[in-house]
């Protein structure tokens, strides 16, 4: 758990407060100068209400430009960010045609899977010339082609479940997948750091939603026998089914989910696991196939595992993956098979290749490789990051790591000054996070060689010095160092 | 015995009226007379004090103990996370070997394809293939990122701007699913308490989001105007809160569930007369409706900036994945920040987006593929109109040939059936590849089901004639 410095969260209170003052009186006078001109709307209501889009109109409006900066190349170790200006204070922002080489610390590209790939790459092209872009037409009615079969075949045998299905889009699939298999008069219960897409897909089923502490099994246990015990809400009657939610690695701490005492409580239960291993899948694990690899757990105690494909196999998409008869039923019902457009078939060619390299069957030994290495380079950087004196979260092993600022203003000043010198991260505040914990968030890749990492180690050292952000203290260099270079400048000198 | 009870009384009577007599009875303290009625008074006071100061009977609570838990949550029986599979649950959907182009290998064998929504013939098409090759090799398959995250390629900058252009609106966004562009957008706009008039044989996608929106949903026949304006009519008499309130139409172009066009400039009409906002979906007639294929607003003379907001997904006409919204810049830029399918998700693979512009540079310079595929449906539809114990419910100009049972066996389930045994002969005796019209348990559509033809400008006459023909036969065959 993050236990932020008393004098910090005083201090960020403070800022958000000024920056909530600014912003009402800015408010203030739009609203009287608003009151002169007369307004165009021919009384029709305003399509957004004034306090909706205030933090947009003014906090977010301010640093826009450290979100959706647009790139020009393949989003690999290195790549292209193209340079934008804004004439009016931030509020558009116009591209230019110049673009700045950058050292890639924020794309969700855990295998280096992205950019072309010498296996992966003519085979796709081959797929698209025989298959075309697109189906255009739904998985029922002429939209499963011999390669969504062998897709969904490849995906089951990796994930180590009996059948799999897979559709086009990993939000879609949550969203999609949880009004099927729970209505009303069931109970999910979902970690307090769940994805969006869960939230969604949650409320669009019409179950009651419980939430637990996030990644505390005592906790699921408590609310799980009260709710239990209680019954349904007002009537008593006893719950349908109870489905418990989880992530594999949460995006934004980079923690890994206590998955083997998450299970063993459901099992006591009789509660169903899902877990959503959007992170997970192929990042993490011997062989890349998850955080059960990685934690030793049986797939058949989960009941149904999701994922996506657009982290650590470079294309795009999600999977179900669950026993024949699950499978089956979600093909029937599931209105993401039924009405949306299959696929595309060059995406799924990309899978299916991609997953084939990380378990070695194209005849290299790259995918082991591959997997080695992001292992390494994460916990290399996770360790160095920690001895500078920074504050960064998420277990060993996880690619994801976030660094705390907490400061509002800390915000544009660590991604302003690591883009000048040519390091691009990702940095996230409200409301994707708390008000308080705010944070960058840096993905490491495969891909990522050692020079890159002690680059980007040399950069956020000294943007970190610069802007404050160290708030534990730093260990000593070691003093040996220091001892051995002495000899070395003697001999020079003496001859 | 009765006397001396009455001695009895008697002298406890003296007694009190004596004790009420006494000196003490009549005593005057700071000029008050105090009467003897005074003391009974004051003991009824302290009587009724007493009474109030009690607690007043509760049952005790008693919290379960953990063994009453234990015992419960042993009892607890869940139902099965799925119901039992039944026979129909297990068939599967046929597999193609090649492209889904008007031509198509199924099972070894050469058929010509209805099932297909590739309403312009671009699938295979080799302007498209060549740029989507130049963009996987530049770029790779994934975009790796959510649009605020790096993941923003110049290629999705210039295909929204594209797509502006052409339909000549501000500004538009892209969305990575097809789906997900209704159902992210609607969330959007109308938030709790707004109303919405929807008509009710929309899509799953726009039922989805307007449920997850919470607002007001009042459904409206089936592209009945007459319903549409009663509706209206009453909402603004019940309704003076102006104001705030925001106010929906939702309407689809050529509807999927039944090939139905929707009447826009009679719509614009009534949103003017009763003020309220027009949500327009044009999957099915970007590129179809329309002269130089701009959609419905051009084939109903209406300008574009009177419709607020309009959505598509580019899975039909442009064949590749993925959906976009366009209108005016407030309605854009609100969405970059508060669509949860944009914000949440990763972007459109680059490949698909530059293969959207190509098809755009495509259909912009041939401008006659819409009205080859005027000419297709016509000949369909001539051949169609005599065919037995089928009729087609479908509009005359939609690119979506819908036909339905002239007589249902009386169950969704029923028809469902029948129509899946014939276009399954369909394909299996007369190669010709043509669906029925599937629904999900959460789909709330009331209409009723039929067999779908898409047509394509790719298709030759010869294989609508045999289409036809072949129709003819299996249905003469099937519903006598």
């Amino acid at each position: 758990m993050i236990t932020i410095p008393y004098l910090t969260a005083l201090s960020t209170y403070f800022s958000y407060g000024l920056l909530f003052a600014f912003g009402q009186f800015r408010d203030f006078f739009r609203k009287i100068f608003d009151w002169w001109q007369a307004s165009n709307l021919q009384g029709y209501a305003p399509i957004c209400l004034g306090l909706e889009d205030f933090y947009i109109r003014r906090l977010y409006l301010r640093i826009q430009d450290c979100f959706g900066r647009p790139i020009a190349s393949a989003p690999d170790a290195w790549f292209d960010v193209v340079e934008r200006y804004s004439n009016d204070n931030n509020k558009t922002l116009k591209r230019t045609e110049k673009i700045s080489r950058c050292l890639n610390l924020g794309s969700y590209n855990y295998l280096g899977f992205a950019a072309a790939d010498e296996y992966c790459t003519p085979r796709v092209i081959d797929s698209l010339n025989r298959f075309s872009a697109s189906t255009c037409s739904t998985r029922v009615d002429g939209g499963t082609t011999t390669l969504h079969k062998e897709l969904e075949e490849c995906v089951a045998n990796f994930v180590g479940k009996p059948a799999a299905v897979v559709f086009g889009m990993g939000y879609v699939t949550n969203s999609a997948i949880l009004p099927v298999i729970i209505g009303k008069g069931g109970l999910i219960i979902s970690d307090s750091l769940n994805h969006n897409s869960i939230v969604n897909g949650a409320r669009g089923s019409g179950a009651t939603i419980r939430v637990f502490q996030h990644n505390t099994p005592p906790h699921l246990e408590k609310v799980l026998r009260e709710h239990i015990a209680e019954g349904q809400p007002r009537t008593h009657r006893p719950w349908k089914k109870i489905i418990v939610v989880v992530e594999g690695i949460y995006s934004m701490e980079g923690e890994i989910c206590k998955l083997p005492e998450i299970v063993a409580i459901c099992k006591k239960y009789k509660a169903y696991v899902y877990l959503d291993e959007a992170h997970s899948i192929g990042a993490v694990g011997k062989t890349g196939r998850g955080v059960c690899e990685l934690l030793g757990v049986d797939t058949a105690d989960v009941d149904i595992m999701m994922g996506t494909f657009t982290k650590s196999f470079g294309s795009c998409g999600g999977y179900i993956a669950g026993s024949k008869e699950l499978i089956q039923y979600l093909k029937y019902t599931c209105p993401a098979h039924l009405y949306a457009t299959s696929i595309s078939p060059p995406a799924a060619q990309q899978i299916i290749s991609s997953i084939k390299v990380i378990l070695g069957e194209d005849g290299s030994s790259r995918g082991a490789q591959k997997l080695a290495k992001i292992r390494e380079n994460s916990n290399f950087f996770r360790s160095e990051l920690q001895k500078m004196g920074f504050e960064v979260l998420g277990d060993n092993d996880s690619p994801v790591m976030p660094i705390m600022l907490y400061n509002p203003a800390k915000i544009p000043a660590f991604s302003r000054e690591c883009l000048k010198q040519n390091v691009a991260v990702v940095t996230v505040a409200f409301p994707a996070t708390p008000l308080l914990l705010a944070r960058a968030r840096i993905c490491i890749s495969a891909s990522h060689s050692k020079e890159d990492l002690l680059k980007a180690l040399e950069v956020i050292s000294q943007v970190g010095d610069m802007v404050g952000i160290k708030y534990f203290p730093a260990e000593p260099v070691k003093q040996l160092q220091h001892q051995h270079q002495q000899p070395g400048k003697d001999t020079i000198k003496s001859e | 015995m009765e006397l001396a009870a009455l001695n009895l009384v008697n002298a406890t009577l003296n007694w009190v009226t004596s004790a009420l007599d006494a000196p003490s009875a009549r005593a005057v303290v700071f000029g008050v007379h105090i009467g003897g009625h005074l003391f009974v008074e004051v003991l009824l006071l302290v009587v009724i004090l007493f009474l109030l100061s009690q607690k007043s009977y509760k049952p005790p609570k008693r919290p379960l103990t953990k063994k009453e838990i234990d015992e419960l949550c042993d009892e607890w029986v869940p139902e099965s996370l799925i119901p039992s599979i039944t026979q129909e649950m297990l068939s599967e959907p046929p597999v193609l070997e090649s492209a889904a182009g008007p031509h198509t290998v199924i099972n070894g064998k050469e058929v010509v394809n209805f099932a297909s929504a590739n309403y312009l013939g671009f699938v295979g098409h080799e302007k498209l293939l060549e740029s989507c090759t130049s963009a996987l090799e530049k770029y790779g398959v994934g975009s790796c990122g959510p649009r605020g995250f790096y993941g923003t390629i110049d290629v999705h900058l210039d295909c929204e701007a594209r797509i502006a252009k052409f339909l000549g609106t501000h500004d538009s966004i892209l969305y990575s699913y097809g789906l997900s562009t209704m159902f992210s957008a609607i969330p959007c706009f109308c938030k709790k308490g707004d109303i919405v008039v929807v008509d009710e044989g929309v899509h799953w996608g726009i039922q989805n989001g307007l449920y997850l929106s919470r607002s007001t949903i009042i459904y409206f026949k089936h592209n009945d105007m007459e319903s549409l304006e009663k509706t209206l009519e009453k909402i603004t008499s019940e309704n003076q809160r102006a104001k705030k309130l925001r106010r929906y139409i939702v309407v689809e172009a050529v509807y999927q569930n039944s090939g139905q066009i929707a009447p826009l400039d009679k719509i614009i009409r009534l949103k003017e007369k009763y003020r309220f906002r027009v949500l327009l979906d044009e999957t099915n007639s970007f590129g179809v409706l329309g002269h130089t294929g701009r959609g419905l607003t051009e084939y109903c003379g209406v300008p574009i900036e009177k419709i607020d907001i309009v959505t598509a997904a580019m899975g039909h006409a442009l064949a590749t994945e993925g959906g976009f919204c366009t209108g005016s810049a407030r309605v854009i830029d609100h969405q970059r920040l508060s669509s949860s399918g944009y914000v949440f998700s990763a972007s459109l693979p680059p490949y698909l987006a530059s293969a959207a512009i190509t098809a755009i540079d495509v259909l912009e310079e041939n401008p006659d593929l819409t009205l080859k595929l005027k000419e297709n449906i016509a000949i369909l539809w001539k051949g169609l109109s005599d065919i037995q114990g089928l009729s087609i419910a479908s509009n005359p100009e939609s690119p979506i040939v819908f036909l339905v049972l002239e007589k249902s066996t009386g169950s969704v389930k029923g028809d469902l059936q029948l129509l899946e045994d014939i276009s399954d002969r369909a394909l299996k005796q007369e190669s010709i590849y043509v669906v029925a019209s599937k629904r999900s348990t959460l789909d709330r559509c009331p209409l009723p089901v039929g067999i779908r033809l898409f047509v394509s400008a790719a298709h030759s006459e010869p294989d609508l004639l045999k289409a036809c023909e072949s129709l003819k036969r299996v249905a003469a065959a099937m519903l006598r």
